[in-house]
């Protein structure tokens, strides 16, 4: 048996028909819009000299997006879906917000006290609080899809509709405005010139791939995946697996929704990562994790999640109201089932496969 | 005799259940507040929820099959748009009407036909769906367009009063949801079409090699669902006279939430849409507990129909254990 060719394995990885996408839609901007991928660096007094520019701006914006979809895989891997990540975005939010306000423990309660740059919490419990919010939201999804035996759709669709009241419950009904400026560095700081949550990213993306492919958890996530009741007869204990998915997409949500309130300096609970859950399932399909579970790749769905920025980033560069996105989206979104149906990849796969049969042939 | 009885009780006791839990709810709420025992109070459930009602029966027949339709919330919010811009540009609404229904039933049929002959899953189908409709609303404006026509300000202000109840009322936008309801009902018990309905969502595999038009019915499914849409979205636009991009946004939630209450289970084949009902007036009535205190905040709504859903679904899995046993 001959090894494969780099570009054959290449072809074959995951990753190849998220970044086949991503690649059309940069061709397209090259084409339509050459100045799309102007670079400059920008003086700023607070956070430094730092990089600007649309390639810049999709991996900042896109970021929550990429977290919550590179989560997302983990559950779609095991065969369920988590509805709720949007709620738990709200509600890491809402929790951040209210925590930072100085008017907590402060009997003296003014205009100047709630809008000082202060807080009376420290920074570090305020994002342990934020992650920990999410995570427990996690761990109750899981709970009541491992334990509680509930289809998966149905257990995140509770906390997806009680999760936004959750967050209002939390904020008091109040769009809070965050007025303590260390809390900003997380969405708008620069490390070396780059966004701070580029780096957030990919530590998730490290943190996950450590714990996913360095350990058994992978192997056993997919084996769930693929069939729970054989893992279960091989010994895998199914139930803390889910669980272990289900409490990582919270993680991942948590985080998300600590960069989405730090952009916006506030927490909404109605509207913060509103269709979130969509995107981030977009994104999954995009990155080729199937629905019914199984192969997954944290990688591809965070670049599936990068095409959908990019793909947002060059509507709005080409002047289309943002109302109007929407419509844009679906017919993305009927592309990519278009290219993902059976028809179309038999097509192409022959494509590819005239020009591979010689390779086959000859070794 | 008692066997019987027993049948019919694990045949309809969510169904049963989700009925008891609105008696309860209602009387917990008349016994809280006296002026929610007025007759009227009662018939508002239907007037406030009538879009509602509408989605959820399309939704349940959907779900029915083991499928999903995210769609209706953004099909409200286009037909409403869609039917006001063309009132103000001076088209008649008896073109308008039919036109609207044609424009949900087509959607409906675009979304199944792409579930069913591109095999792709229910849930990005009508997620497309969703994403198309709201977007195209947008598009046809951006702002929100008022109703100015003559026969849809009569369809809305004509009060049709109840027989035999004094001082009761309903308009006659609120018959068009429980008229869909008999249609339903009659489709799911009386005809071939509701049979297989039921066969599929306990089986697709199994309908299929019993020779069931598996493909058809499920196309005729979700374009059934996109007319109870688009019904939904003319009583929408007629009663709030406007029609605007951001209508009905979550709509899908609480649409799903009510049929899961009304004890239809969402891997399809078992509920109805008589159970659909009691979970719609389950949800008007927490709206009008809330209205009623108004001290409570719109934000409880959300809360406890979360927690109806939890207990709902606590409910069916105790229910379904039970009958695996016996």
């Amino acid at each position: 048996m001959k090894q494969k060719s780099f570009l054959g394995r290449f072809r074959d990885s995951q990753v190849f028909w998220p970044l086949m996408a991503w690649i059309i839609i940069l061709l397209f901007d090259a084409i339509v819009e050459p100045s799309f991928f102007k670079i400059g660096i920008m003086p700023d007094p607070v956070y430094g000299n730092h990089l600007y520019g649309n390639i810049i701006d999709i991996f900042n914006n896109g970021a929550p997006l990429m977290l919550v979809a590179i989560g997302m895989t983990l559950v779609i891997a095991t065969g369920g879906v988590d509805l709720s990540v949007g709620a738990v975005i709200a509600i890491s939010a809402a929790m951040g917000a209210v925590l930072i306000n100085p008017v907590l423990g402060n009997t003296l309660i003014s205009n100047a006290v709630s809008a000082a740059n202060k807080t009376n919490t420290p920074l570090p419990l305020i994002v342990l609080a934020d992650l920990a919010a999410g995570t427990i939201c996690g761990l109750w999804n899981g709970y009541l899809v491992s334990r509680g035996r509930i289809q998966p759709m149905v257990a995140t669709l509770i906390l997806m509709v009680a999760g936004r009241g959750i967050a209002q419950l939390i904020t008091n009904g109040q769009i809070m405005t965050i007025y303590y400026t260390p809390y900003y560095w997380f969405g708008n700081g620069f490390i070396l010139g780059l966004p701070v949550s580029i780096y957030i990213v990919t530590l998730v993306l490290i943190l996950g791939w450590v714990l996913v492919r360095k350990t058994s958890i992978g192997l056993f996530i997919e084996s769930v995946g693929i069939n729970a009741r054989s893992a279960y007869y091989s010994g895998i204990n199914e139930k803390n697996v889910k669980l272990l998915a289900y409490a990582f997409c919270g993680f991942c949500g948590a985080i998300a929704g600590l960069l989405l309130s730090s952009y916006v300096h506030s927490a909404d609970g109605n509207n913060n990562g509103l269709y979130y859950e969509l995107d981030a399932i977009l994104s999954v399909v995009l990155g080729g994790t199937l629905m019914t579970g199984g192969r997954f790749s944290m990688l591809a769905s965070a670049i599936g999640a990068v095409v959908i920025w990019t793909f947002t980033v060059t509507v709005y560069s080409l002047g289309v109201p943002a109302n109007a996105l929407l419509a844009a989206k679906a017919v993305l979104v009927l592309v990519v089932i278009l290219l993902y149906s059976d028809y179309t990849r038999r097509l192409i796969n022959r494509l590819f496969e005239r020009r591979g049969s010689k390779h086959d042939t000859a070794s | 005799m008692i066997q019987q009885a027993k049948l019919i009780f694990w045949r309809f006791g969510a169904q049963l259940i989700a009925f008891a839990v609105f008696l309860l709810i209602y009387f917990i709420g008349g016994r809280l507040y006296p002026d929610m025992q007025k007759a009227q109070v009662f018939f508002n459930f239907f007037i406030n929820d009538a879009s509602l009602l509408l989605v959820s029966i399309g939704m349940t027949l959907v779900i029915l099959t083991g499928g999903i339709d995210l769609s209706v919330g953004g099909v409200i919010a286009l037909i409403s748009t869609a039917s006001a811009a063309l009132l103000r540009s001076g088209v008649s609404p008896y073109i308008v009407l039919p036109l609207m229904i044609v424009m949900g039933i087509a959607l409906g049929t675009l979304m199944g036909w792409i579930i069913q002959v591109l095999k792709v899953q229910p849930f990005i189908a009508t997620l497309m769906g969703l994403y198309l409709a709201r977007g195209l609303a947008y598009i046809i404006s951006l702002t929100s367009v008022t109703i100015k026509d003559k026969f849809y300000m009569k369809l809305a202000l004509t009060p049709i009063y109840i027989p035999f109840i004094p001082k009761a009322y309903v308009y006659p936008t609120t018959l068009v949801g429980p008229i869909m309801l008999l249609v339903a009902i009659y489709l799911l018990f009386f005809t071939r079409f509701g049979r297989t309905v039921y066969a599929i969502g306990s089986n697709e595999q199994s309908a299929l090699l019993m020779g069931l038009p598996v493909r058809r019915t499920k196309i005729l499914v979700y374009a059934f669902s996109g007319l109870c849409s688009a019904l939904g979205g003319i009583v929408f636009s007629i009663s709030l006279l406007a029609g605007y991009g951001q209508f009905a946004t979550g709509m899908e939630l609480d649409s799903i939430a009510s049929v899961v209450i009304g004890g239809t289970a969402l891997t399809g084949g078992v509920g109805n849409v008589i159970g659909t009902l009691f979970g719609v007036l389950i949800h008007s009535t927490i709206v009008s507990i809330l209205q009623f205190n108004g001290t409570l905040s719109s934000w409880w709504t959300r809360i406890g129909v979360g927690v109806l859903t939890l207990v709902a679904i606590g409910v069916q899995s105790v229910v379904y254990i039970r009958r695996k046993r016996s």
